[in-house]
Parts: C-alpha cells; sequence; structure tokens
C-alpha cells in the first residue's frame, strides 16, 4: 500500500514535470542556433572548476561561502534523496546501506549539510528580510521577485529541517527499539536527545511523518522551481558546461554578414540578386525568437543574484542599463510569447517585441561592452553578446543609431578611421622624431 | 650620449625593398590622429628603435580595424574593413601584429581568425615584458625615483583577455611604489569608453563613468595614472582635469614611462 501511494506520488510528479519541460523543450526550438557543442574536456574542467568549484561565487567572498555551502549541501543531500525514492519505491529501508563505509559518510555528510545548509539560508532570509542589499534593488526587482525568492528559501528552509527531524527521529527509534541502523548521523545524534523516554512506536511514526514530508517537499520544490528563478538549482550546472568558451573579449562572427560581403567584393557576384529561396533571417536580434538558445539558457539559468548590475559602470552611474533587467526580460518575453509560438506557429505575432516593449534603446546604447557582467556572473551568462546583437538589430535592419554613432560610422567607410581625419596625415605622428642614445 | 633621428619603417617601402621585418606594428587610428596618444606611439617606436626590433607601420594604408563600428552593432561595416585588412596584411606576407591599443588587439587576435585572418598579434605589454624576460631589455628602478603608479586595467586586455600580470610587471620593475585602486584586475572598473561610447554622449545617469573611476584613482595616492589604452588615456586625462588634479597627479601610457625611465 505505501509503496502503491508512493509510485503514484512519484508519477505525478515526473508527470507534471515532464508537461512543463517539454513546454520549455518546444520553446527552445523557436530560437536560433549559438556555437556548436564541442570540446567535451573543456566544458568538463570549467564545470569542475565554476560550478562544483564554486569559484566565481566565491568573487564575493563571505556570502559566496554560504552559497558555496548550500550547493555542496545539494549535491550530497541528493543521494540521500535518491535512496529515499528506491526505499519509497520498494520498500527497502536504506537502500544504499550496502556501500557499506561510503554510505556511512553519505549520511553523515548529508546530515551535517542538512544543518550548514539550514544556517545559510536563515543568513540569506534574515538578508532579504531585514538587511537592505542594494543588489537586490532596482528596476527589474519587483515585489514578485523578492516573494519569489523568499517561498524559495522558506522551502528550503522547511527541506532541511524535514531532514534532520527525520534523521533524528531515525536514531532516536533506533535507539529506543534497538534496532540497528544504518550510516552516520553526527548532527542528529544531539537532537534524538528530544525522544529520549517516547515510545518506540511514537518514534517511528514521527520518522514516518518527516520521512513523508521531505520527499513530498522535494517533489512540491521541483515542479515549482522551473517556474520561479530558482529554476536556477537545475538550470545552472547545465548552463556552466555549455559556457561559451571564447575569450569574453570576442564577439560571434555573423556569417550571414560575412556571405553578403564577400558577394560584395568580388567582382563576379557583386551585382547578382540574392536568390529568392533562401530564407533572409533578420539580423540581430529584436524578439525572442531571434535570441540563441544560449540566451535563452542564459535567462533560465539566472537567479537574479544581480551580481552582474552591482559591477555594471553603466548602472554604478545612474543609467538605466541594468544587465540582470536584460537577461530577465529575455524570459519574461519569451513566457508571454511562448504559448502563442507553440499554438500558431513561428510566424505568430502579438504586435510587441523583445526589444523596446522589454529593453528600450537607451539600455542598449548605455553599454560599454566591458564585460565586469559577464566576468562576475557564477554562472557565466553573457549579456554583452546579446546586447550587441540589439544592437546589431537596431543598425542593420532599422538604421537607427546614436546621431554620433551613425557619423563614425560613415567616416569610417570614408576615411577609414573614426575621427574626420585623411588617411594622407596617418605618418604625421613620425614627423621630427629624435631620441637619445646612451652608447656603452 | 648622442641624438639620433628615428625614421619609422613603412611597409610598403619595406617589402618593396624585399624586406620582411618581424612584425607589422599595428598603430592604430588614435595613434595616427589624437594628439595625446601620437606622444604614447613615439614612445613605443623608441623603444623599438633601442630593442633594434626590425618592424614596419602600413602609414597610409592602415585602416580602422571597424571595433567601434562592430560594437556599435555595425557587422557588415565591420566586416568590411576587416576583409580588407586581412587582404593587405596577406599581400605584404605578414605574419606577426603588434599593437598598443586594446581595442585593436582584441579585435586582431579574436575576432579576425573568424573571417580569415590568422596571425600572431601581439601586445606591447607582452612584448616588453618577453624582452624583459629575455633581458634584452633593463630598466634601472629607481630611474622614476620610485613615484607612486597606480594602474587602471583596460577592459579589453583584462577581462577580455585575461592579461593582468604583464603590465604589472613591467610596471614593477619602473617603481617599487605600485598601488592598486580597490576596483582592480578583473573587478577593474571600465573608463566609460569602451563600446564605442568613445564616439558618443553618455546616456542619462548621474554622474560619469570615467570620474567614478578617477575617483578610484585618487583614493590611492598615486601620482601617475598608468593607462595602456588610448580611450582610457583620454578618459582619466579628462578626469583628472574635471576634478582640478593636473597639479597632484599626471596621467601616462605604460609606455610613456617605460620611454622615460630609459632615457631616450
Amino acid at each position: 500500500m505505501r509503496q502503491l501511494i508512493f509510485a503514484i506520488t512519484l508519477l505525478i510528479t515526473l508527470g507534471i514535470f515532464a508537461f512543463t519541460i517539454s513546454r520549455i523543450i518546444r520553446y527552445f526550438s523557436f530560437t536560433r542556433a549559438a556555437f556548436p557543442v564541442k570540446n567535451f574536456g573543456a566544458r568538463f574542467r570549467v564545470m569542475l572548476n565554476i560550478a562544483f568549484g564554486q569559484t566565481k561565487i566565491f568573487r564575493m567572498p563571505v556570502i559566496g561561502f554560504f552559497h558555496a555551502l548550500v550547493f555542496w549541501g545539494f549535491c550530497v543531500i541528493l543521494i540521500g534523496s535518491v535512496e529515499m525514492v528506491i526505499d519509497g519505491l520498494f520498500g527497502t529501508e536504506k537502500a544504499l546501506k550496502t556501500l557499506g563505509v561510503l554510505h556511512d559518510i553519505i549520511m553523515a555528510s548529508g546530515d551535517i549539510f542538512g544543518l550548514l545548509v539550514a544556517i545559510s539560508i536563515i543568513i540569506f532570509l534574515f538578508r532579504r528580510l531585514f538587511l537592505h542589499v542594494k543588489r537586490f534593488q532596482g528596476i527589474e526587482m519587483k515585489h514578485i521577485s523578492h516573494v519569489d525568492a523568499n517561498i524559495a528559501l522558506s522551502m528550503i528552509l522547511l527541506l532541511m529541517i524535514s531532514l534532520l527531524g527525520m534523521n533524528a527521529a531515525y536514531v532516536g527509534y533506533n535507539n529506543a527499539s534497538g534496532e540497528p541502523g544504518y550510516g552516520m548521523y553526527p548532527v542528529s545524534v544531539i537532537l534524538s536527545g528530544l525522544f529520549t523516554g517516547m515510545m518506540p512506536s511514537t518514534i517511528r511514526t514521527t520518522y514516518e511523518i518527516f520521512w513523508w514530508a521531505h520527499i513530498l517537499l522535494i517533489f512540491v520544490f521541483a515542479n515549482i522551481l522551473p517556474y520561479s528563478k530558482h529554476f536556477h538549482v537545475f538550470m545552472s550546472v547545465p548552463n556552466v558546461f555549455l559556457s561559451r568558451l571564447e575569450p569574453l573579449g570576442k564577439l560571434p562572427n555573423m556569417d550571414n554578414v560575412t556571405r553578403e560581403v564577400r558577394l560584395m567584393f568580388n567582382p563576379d557576384t557583386a551585382f547578382t540578386v540574392p536568390a529568392a529561396d533562401v530564407p533572409v533571417e533578420r539580423f540581430g536580434v529584436k524578439d525572442v525568437e531571434d535570441v540563441t538558445w544560449k540566451n535563452y539558457f542564459d535567462s533560465l539559468s539566472c537567479t537574479q543574484c544581480g551580481r552582474c548590475t552591482s559591477v555594471c559602470p553603466a548602472n554604478i552611474t545612474g543609467k538605466k542599463l541594468s544587465p540582470r533587467k536584460v537577461i530577465m526580460d529575455v524570459r519574461a518575453r519569451m513566457k508571454e510569447k511562448g504559448p502563442g509560438l507553440v499554438r500558431r506557429g513561428k510566424d505568430y505575432s502579438d504586435n510587441k517585441s523583445l526589444l523596446r516593449d522589454y529593453i528600450s534603446e537607451e539600455e542598449l546604447w548605455a553599454c560599454t561592452t566591458c564585460n565586469a557582467c559577464a566576468k562576475e556572473c557564477p554562472i557565466n551568462i553573457n549579456h554583452p553578446t546579446l546586447i550587441v546583437d540589439m544592437r546589431r538589430y537596431l543598425v542593420m535592419e532599422e538604421g537607427s543609431a546614436p546621431g554620433e554613432l551613425k557619423a563614425v560610422f560613415s567616416t569610417i567607410e570614408n576615411n577609414g578611421a573614426p575621427w574626420q581625419y585623411s588617411p594622407e596625415d596617418r605618418l604625421l605622428w613620425t614627423k621630427d622624431l629624435e631620441m637619445k642614445v646612451h652608447s656603452l | 650620449m648622442k641624438t639620433i633621428k628615428v625614421e619609422v619603417p613603412v611597409m610598403a617601402e619595406v617589402f618593396a625593398r624585399g624586406e620582411r621585418p618581424e612584425y607589422l606594428f599595428w598603430v592604430g587610428c588614435a595613434g595616427a590622429f589624437d594628439d595625446r596618444y601620437k606622444k604614447v606611439v613615439r614612445a613605443f617606436v623608441k623603444i623599438l628603435t633601442h630593442l633594434g626590433t626590425t618592424y614596419a607601420v602600413l602609414g597610409k594604408e592602415e585602416s580602422c580595424t571597424g571595433d567601434p563600428a562592430r560594437r556599435a552593432g555595425n557587422e557588415m561595416l565591420y566586416q568590411m574593413q576587416a576583409l580588407k585588412n586581412i587582404e593587405l596584411f596577406k599581400a605584404y606576407e605578414v605574419k606577426k601584429i603588434l599593437t598598443i591599443c586594446p581595442h585593436c588587439f582584441n579585435i586582431l587576435k579574436n575576432e579576425y581568425p573568424d573571417l580569415g585572418g590568422n596571425f600572431e598579434v601581439i601586445n606591447y605589454l607582452q612584448f616588453i615584458d618577453d624582452q624583459m624576460e629575455k633581458r634584452k631589455l633593463t630598466t634601472d628602478i629607481k630611474a622614476l625615483n620610485n613615484i607612486r603608479i597606480t594602474y587602471h586595467d583596460p577592459c579589453y586586455l583584462g577581462r577580455a583577455n585575461d592579461i593582468y600580470r604583464e603590465p604589472r610587471k613591467v610596471l614593477k620593475s619602473l617603481t617599487a611604489n605600485l598601488v592598486e585602486m580597490h576596483r582592480n584586475k578583473s573587478f577593474a572598473l571600465c573608463c566609460g569608453a569602451g563600446g564605442a561610447q568613445m564616439f558618443k554622449e553618455a546616456e542619462k545617469g548621474d554622474k560619469e563613468v570615467f570620474i567614478e573611476r578617477t575617483e578610484d584613482a585618487l583614493k590611492t595616492g598615486a601620482k601617475i595614472i598608468a593607462t595602456a589604452c588610448p580611450f582610457c588615456m583620454t578618459m582619466m586625462t579628462d578626469g583628472i582635469k574635471y576634478k582640478n588634479k593636473e597639479e597632484e597627479i599626471k596621467n601616462y601610457d605604460i609606455a610613456e614611462l617605460l620611454a622615460m625611465s630609459l632615457d631616450l
């Protein structure tokens, strides 16, 4: 009976999850190609270093440390959750106990991390509720963002409380009943003192309640995550694995432009009309279906921590640009337009667009492409390439740019320099150049 | 000690004579046209002469790399510039390109290969560091009287290409009093001029980026802000003027400081 209920619950959980994920995969199908994913060796190294090593989160050492505790804790506790699912399905108890000492280590570290994660989460909640953290403010941080954060943090706290409660009751029951227990629980051994003097059956029931509470919380949490900014929990490690491996300074080449320019430069093809059957792809990004799958992946992985915005020179000096907002806007726009794209196909339009309805030109032109945001992002989100892609749409499709920049374009075209000087004057700096020679 | 006239070799002439200089020295538009930055290029050429490096410049044939156009979204114009430049490099059988401007460095090194332009691109600070490493260039740490210097990382050397070590190593050979701003290396704040901002007014805000950055530099109590980028130089120099600190603090490029310490 217990196994049947568990199996049904698990099936419902997986069913809802599969539905959510299949919809998101549909959304991905509307996005554009990015770089090819190869070089797996380098990708694993980046993932070990940045995701599992948490190296970029430590750029802010104090709060980064607590995040690292939560991350490492999740990794260890996840193994315990897998064991719980096996136990639930097959009616076993501590199915992984066959691993022997390794099982003891997994249980012990899960138990210790349960406490450490709970402490970290309490610090995070306290910080969000009672301290004024500038990073958590900004035009993009609506009330809902804060509610979202607090719900997720509270759920994690409940997960940890139920985990520790479960472990403590497990140890307590084994002590009271004399039955053999499996695994080591350094924290819960202390907590199990709460159960001294209780009937073994009462402790057993308490254990069962905590066990179900913990696993059901996991199931609920897993299905809330894809709709929350905390989708981060699932997406961030893959996002790091799928990082762009190029130097930050390098922008992706537009191969469709290269084809046109080469046609133009070749006297044989300079005046031919492009073949009509080749679908014309829009230059740059105007709406959410112009972004690459990686941009959308970035937007789903972002947990709105705001490290990017806190180091943005434009944002620091009061300009409208916030790199975090650009990434959040991609996700929000896909959420708005995605269902229509699914129903009516790729040509669906709701007379709105990512550009202007979400991201203004003023924001885009404020970027210095300094890459501080991309450098800071703990999960390797790349904001500047997307910003430049939107500028590409503005300039090449609409011919729109700040007046001074239009002037720069024509000066480069005519004089080969961004300033209005003649190429003839390019050697003036060499005139009357003298130097001292110190002969030995 | 005597004074000699430095003739800057021009590629078209050198090539016609059948010579193949080791480096193409890419001067950049700021080097050619910005009056303040011309002094930096002149200083670097003196260093090249001092080292006896064989190099040539393109002179009138040099044309914008396309960086400001590209970062402002004009990919078409960038690629036209790039393809023309690549053809020119190939015609002159160029193998190694020396740059001083980090924006030129980044685009030549990282972005031209996508268009078939594969050359060894070296930034002047890497080059100088290498020469010091090989003991072809020695400096006297006391030549500048251990003046206090702070270094402003250009985004396109630092974050864009992870070049943090070389400029500091060169500067440490010029003074024992190199101090860091609180935001430095990969944390460094942009001067505000990248991404084609150099050529336009900033968007509305409550402060200019270059002022914020100049304040970082002033807090160090340094006498010199060392820069390694023409745009950073314009911005830092403007910042010093804006703060009326022209008496207390000066802005020099690392190439100028090195040429000064070598008394070239």
